[in-house]
């Protein structure tokens, strides 16, 4: 438990140096710079056509055109601003929904069939639908994001709240907290391991979904800027453009993993 | 849901007759009422899709009748164009995952094992694993042109990190007493792999499968609406380019079908293989 603790600081420890360290994360991180040296060599040796394969500097260098004199950071912002609000509505909704679903038999019963019946299905199939309703717009790719992301943080926090151990929800309520404060006080806190596992999910399928409807249906935003870079044969930047777009996700992701450590961090204690 | 109504009234007028024998079984048991409340408010909200749509109170373009589209399906199943597109989805969505799982499981397990397939492929998964896959599309379809090949790698692609990483995970973290025992019992490595590792890492690859074959189907869905063709994603985009929306909400229920089908066969795989294991116990 306690490497889990010092997370992956743990290691330097051992040598408390700092060219340790580099050493160490060079040695963890050179298969990648193997990988780029084969793409590189691919490249040259003439094997497949440099359209496939554009050389690593031709993809620096169109990124940084896109990023300085083009539109990248306009269109992330987009493509980021349209996750973000679909993303919160579904964290906001789902966690509410999971929380009454765990405390009101009612309400599961009316919410669990629907739950049942849609987890399952691949969201992205959506997208036509949206499409019809709301046209091509911001506002569908944000219900599009908003439903992808709703049923993860849904079933993470009712099993996180059913979960709860029910000996602290009776000492809360022996000591005179009313049923609003146990779900407030002792419910969400209990959940939050769950909660925070299904908002991680959710945050996974708002990317996929962010791209995937921006390749299908957009005029703007990332995953469009990809696809039109590639209808247009600018392949370095394309490529440049989607491994950007990988990056951020990945950078999301870890963001959210130092969060929820920091949220959690009274339960490891 | 009727029959339990019925069955409500029934229950009572049992008792109320002179009584020749106690009978001990219970009347109905809560999980039985919920079941069929759960029925009910499914029928409900179809009712409410049918009519709502039918008179008016919804927009019938924006949500066509539930039997205006459930037709549809029929007259296309009857021209057999649902079978193919089915099919096709069915097959590309079921042969990635496949490719996915026999590369990722053994990766996996190799990666637990060796300190040299861990160290290549450590960096790779954890910056892969949390990537959105479906941004390289674009260089799937440059690579491999638009027909299956690139939509199944696509797919095998999307499926080999979650794959990969509850396999190592399961493996990296076993209980050391049963293979200590094994080895001192005589086990070889190969008999370790199949008798003792796989068997206790299963309930974690199993979730990883299961981590899997969704996003896989997510894949398959936006790589035939994105590339066009046939397949159940390309009709529901050809059918929203048209404006058709009944095309497009025939292919949602074929979609929401589909998903649930095989979303259930494998957790019945689950616990088919998982018998033997305390989960299933419950």
């Amino acid at each position: 438990m306690s490497d889990v603790l010092a997370g992956g600081r743990g290691r330097g420890r051992v040598g408390p140096s700092l060219s340790y360290a580099v050493v160490n994360t060079v040695v963890r991180f050179a298969p990648l710079l193997l990988l780029a040296l084969g793409w590189e060599f691919l490249g040259l040796s003439g094997l497949v056509s440099r359209q496939m394969l554009p050389g690593l500097g031709e993809i620096f260098a169109a990124f940084s055109d896109m990023l300085f004199g083009g539109d990248l950071l306009y269109n992330t912002m987009r493509s980021v601003s349209r996750a973000a609000a679909g993303l919160g509505a579904a964290v906001a909704v789902g966690i509410a929904a999971g929380l009454l679903m765990a405390s009101f038999r009612p309400v599961r019963l009316l919410i669990n069939p629907v739950v049942q019946i849609f987890y399952p299905m691949p969201k992205s199939a959506l997208i036509p639908v949206v499409m019809i309703w709301l046209g091509l717009g911001d506002s569908s790719k944000i219900l599009l994001i908003f439903l992808g992301c709703l049923l993860p943080v849904v079933v993470g926090t009712y099993n996180g709240a059913r979960g709860v151990n029910p000996f602290l929800l009776w000492s809360a309520a022996s000591l005179g907290a009313s049923r609003f404060d146990v779900l407030r006080e002792v419910v969400l806190r209990g959940a939050m391991p769950d909660i925070l596992n299904g908002c991680r999910t959710a945050l996974a399928f708002s990317f996929i979904l962010m791209v995937s409807s921006e390749f299908v249906i957009a005029t703007d935003g990332v995953g469009f800027m990809i696809s039109s870079l590639g209808d247009g044969g600018q392949y370095p930047a394309m490529f440049a453009a989607i491994f950007f777009v990988a990056g951020i996700g990945f950078a999301a992701d870890r963001l959210y993993a130092l969060l929820s450590r920091r949220l959690l961090r009274w339960r490891e204690a | 849901m009727m029959n339990m109504a019925d069955a409500k009234p029934l229950a009572g007028a049992g008792k109320s007759p002179v009584q020749k024998a106690p009978r001990p079984s219970r009347p109905i048991s809560p999980r039985m009422v919920d079941i069929a409340v759960q029925v009910a408010v499914v029928a409900a909200l179809a009712g409410l899709w049918e009519f709502g749509a039918r008179f008016g109170a919804l927009n019938p373009f924006l949500l066509p009748p539930l039997s205006v589209v459930l037709g549809r399906i029929w007259e296309d199943l009857i021209a057999g164009t649902v079978p193919v597109d089915l099919g096709l989805t069915l097959y590309r969505a079921l042969t990635g995952f496949a490719i996915g799982a026999v590369i990722g499981i053994p990766v996996g397990i190799l990666m637990a094992r060796s300190a040299l397939v861990r160290w290549f492929f450590d960096p790779l998964v954890s910056i892969g694993f949390p990537m959105p896959k479906i941004a390289f599309l674009p260089i799937f379809i440059l690579w491999f042109d638009i027909y299956d090949t690139s939509k199944i790698i696509m797919v095998a692609f999307s499926c080999f990190f979650p794959v990969v990483a509850a396999t190592y995970a399961g493996c990296s973290s076993l209980d050391k007493w049963p293979i200590w025992s094994a080895r001192s019992f005589g086990a070889k490595e190969r008999e370790l792999l199949w008798e003792v590792y796989l068997p206790m890492a299963m309930p974690q690859i199993l979730t990883g499968l299961q981590v899997a074959l969704p996003t896989g189907m997510i894949t398959t869905i936006v790589t035939e609406m994105l590339m066009g063709g046939r397949g159940v994603g390309g009709a529901m985009i050809m059918a929203g380019r048209f404006a058709d929306s009944v095309g497009v909400f025939a292919g949602i229920v074929q979609i929401i079908i589909l998903g649930f089908v095989v979303v259930k066969s494998l957790e019945i795989v689950r616990r088919r293989l998982l018998i033997w294991h305390p989960e299933s116990r419950k």
